[in-house]
């Protein structure tokens, strides 16, 4: 177990810049999830951390030892990848047990070792079963018994379950949860679903384009995001964003909706250009004297214990509206909107987040 | 499937097809075609010197019957004889003067017969000649000339192997300058043809002072690019991660190689190993370039050797050619799978 400390890491490949000097602590024991879209470089930073890919410069170091030069055999990290990468001609001892041969500890070393990971992992009806004759999530489950058999400095896990059925992903994403209360380990995950961010992570990284965008808890890069792309990437359904300005009396108007007092209007000037963030869950239904704004609705999807409800404003801006409860409203009707004042998120022309506190 | 539903194999259950028919006869045209020389070629092997120069030729092995006679040391060969009223009788021939026949009832071997050639008709029966393999590897050391080729393919085919092996993991799991030209280059000796290289390499293997030894037809070919190509094909189509996850996983080069990217190669190297074996149990030019005395001869060699420039030993040759055949045929029986199922995998994934 160890901690990861990155400085101004650089990647590119010829004129492509795919990280753009990231620097990083991650403390040990930490859980880390990289978020961010497809194309952001956070399964580059993974491999650059892992020793599979050089970095064009930085450095990185893995409990306070520059590790930039050495090779990934060298590193003592352990890796899960998004296709589990099993040896397919070995059975599972096999497999779980192959890094331990090439550490060269003792048998009855490795044996117990391995006993005691598929154990753990529930894989032992299976042990001398070859991948080829397991389920997703078993093979799944052998990969990453093959991470933890080795007790290594940091695990890292490259998108584990994006190849699995919904199912499976929650009921593995949850055991991994319990895997990480169990051992311990610094763990770093990279991930472009913000649920398994959101639900694994003590701390969050949100990458886009090559650089961090905001570390942090993940309820923190909800309730407080730095900039738009945040705001935007973190939730679902996505935030809703709204052109608007601030009015001469200090308050907000967002288009399509009348004047909001709203404490953050202040940090503005009077007639700035903005953009308003807000969450679907803090757009209400109201009735039609307390209403901001009236729009028309265009998809409802009812999932029992909460509704959403897909809008357009009247001047055609689409708004979600997340609903606690069951609503009548159905297709083509018009409903009465009401935005919470104190869960405005404002950005200015630069995609920064203002924020009062 | 049981070959027995394959060989009645149709179109539509239970009815004959025009293209059935059509297709069964192209295929037994075939099988004709490809089956028809080999038989040949079993079945003259059994075939006495006197019977492989008769014209018209026979299929089968067939030589006159003959008859020991009373008054005569020779065995008589048999004729049966029409004679002049009709009858036909069974004469044993003892000397024939110009269109004249001379012969005798073996039953009465006193009084002799006269009657003209066309009216005698050889006795003939079936008869394997087994001499025509036996006395080749009693007189000529046909045993050793099979013992060096069995070395020489068995040992050429591991060098062969291992080193193709190698080169193929550097040039498709590595990446480094010149990666690609090294490849070409590889590629690039196919062009060169053996009879172009063969007086350069003899000159080298000749200061090596290997001539006259295996070593000499095992060395030079053991690195063949068509290995290097077929391997290399292969394991690009091994997935990366497998790779990157050994090196996860602490594994040296040198285990990866071992342990992870040959055992994945396994088809491809089985179709190496049936290819490798072809060519060196029938390589013919350069082992009769390097390998001059007899102790050291190949099969090959050791068959040219029935070949002289005024005579051939007919019979030895087809005899030990059926010889010369059975192990590579051995080979393909036992590994047709692994050619078609290697093949097919080589490459295009």
């Amino acid at each position: 177990m160890a901690g990861l400390k990155l400085t101004k890491i650089c990647k590119s490949y010829g004129r492509v810049d795919v990280l753009r000097d990231i620097d990083l602590e991650v403390p040990d024991g930490a859980f880390v999830v990289f978020v961010g879209p497809s194309g952001c470089g956070k399964s580059t930073l993974l491999r650059a951390i892992a020793g599979l890919e050089r970095a064009t410069s930085g450095r990185i170091e893995i409990d306070g030892r520059d590790v930039t030069d050495e090779r990934a055999s060298e590193r003592g990290l352990a890796m899960v990848f998004q296709s589990y990468a099993l040896y397919p001609h070995m059975s599972v001892r096999q497999n779980i047990a192959f890094a331990l041969e090439n550490m060269r500890l003792p048998r009855a070393e490795i044996a117990a070792r391995v006993a005691r990971a598929a154990q753990m992992l529930r894989l032992e009806p299976y042990l001398d079963r070859k991948p080829g004759a397991l389920s997703g999530g078993q093979r799944q489950r052998v990969a990453i018994g093959r991470a933890v058999v080795r007790d290594p400095k940091i695990f890292l896990f490259d998108e584990p379950l994006s190849n699995l059925d919904a199912e499976l992903r929650v009921a593995t994403r949850k055991e991994l949860a319990a895997l990480h209360a169990e051992i311990g380990g610094t763990m770093i995950y990279v991930t472009h679903d913000q649920v398994e961010a959101m639900t694994l992570a003590d701390r969050i990284v949100v990458l886009n384009a090559g650089r961090i965008e905001q570390t942090g808890a993940p309820l923190d890069l909800y309730n407080r995001p730095e900039n738009r792309f945040v705001a935007g990437f973190i939730g679902s359904p996505r935030m809703n964003f709204l052109k608007g300005a601030t009015t001469q009396d200090g308050r907000i108007a967002a288009q399509g909706f009348a004047p909001i007092d709203a404490p953050v209007a202040r940090l503005l000037p009077a007639g700035a250009a903005c953009e308003i963030g807000i969450r679907p869950e803090h757009v209400h239904l109201v009735d039609a004297q307390a209403a901001d704004a009236t729009a028309k609705v265009e998809l409802v999807e009812r999932l029992g214990g909460e509704s959403f409800l897909y809008v357009r404003l009247a001047d055609g801006a689409p708004l979600t509206v997340k609903s606690a409860e069951q609503t009548p409203a159905r297709r083509g009707d018009e409903v009465a909107l009401r935005l919470d004042p104190a869960h405005l998120h404002l950005f200015d022309e630069a995609g920064r987040a203002r924020r009062l506190d | 499937m049981a070959s027995r539903s394959l060989l009645t194999l149709r179109r539509a259950p239970g009815r004959l097809d025009w293209t059935d028919v059509v297709t069964y006869a192209y295929l037994a045209l075939g099988v004709a075609l490809m089956f028809g020389p080999v038989l040949w070629l079993v079945l003259s092997s059994f075939k006495t010197p006197a019977a492989l120069l008769e014209f018209p030729p026979s299929l089968l092995p067939m030589a006159q019957k003959t008859v020991l006679v009373e008054g005569h040391e020779r065995p008589l060969e048999l004729y049966d004889v029409t004679m002049q009223d009709g009858t036909v009788r069974r004469l044993a021939q003892i000397r024939r003067v110009g269109i004249q026949a001379q012969l005798v009832d073996p039953a009465d071997p006193k009084t002799v017969i006269r009657v003209p050639i066309e009216q005698r008709q050889p006795v003939r029966e079936m008869a394997f000649a087994v001499s025509n393999y036996t006395e080749p590897l009693r007189i000529f050391d046909f045993g050793r000339f099979f013992g060096n080729s069995v070395f020489v393919t068995v040992v050429a085919t591991l060098i062969t192997l291992l080193i193709n092996s190698m080169a193929a993991f550097a040039l498709s799991i590595y990446e480094f300058r010149g990666k690609n030209a090294a490849l070409l280059m590889v590629i690039g000796t196919l062009m060169i043809p053996i009879a172009i290289i063969l007086a350069p390499v003899f000159l080298v293997v000749t200061q090596l002072g290997m001539n006259n030894s295996l070593w000499a037809v095992i060395l030079p070919g053991a690195a063949t690019p068509t290995g290097v190509f077929l391997l290399r094909q292969y394991m690009l189509t091994l997935p990366r991660d497998l790779i990157e996850a050994a090196r996860m996983d602490k594994a040296s080069e040198w285990r990866i190689y071992a342990r992870i990217v040959l055992p994945l190669t396994l088809p491809a190297l089985a179709v190496l190993a049936i290819f490798s074996i072809m060519w060196r149990w029938n390589e013919f030019l350069w082992p009769l370039a390097v390998l001059t005395k007899s102790e050291v001869y190949t099969l090959q060699i050791g068959l040219n050797a029935f070949q002289g420039e005024l005579q051939t030993q007919w019979h030895y040759l087809l005899a030990m050619t059926v010889v010369t055949l059975l192990p590579v045929t051995l080979v393909f029986v036992f590994l047709q799978k692994f050619i078609t199922t290697g093949i097919a995998n080589t490459g295009m994934k």
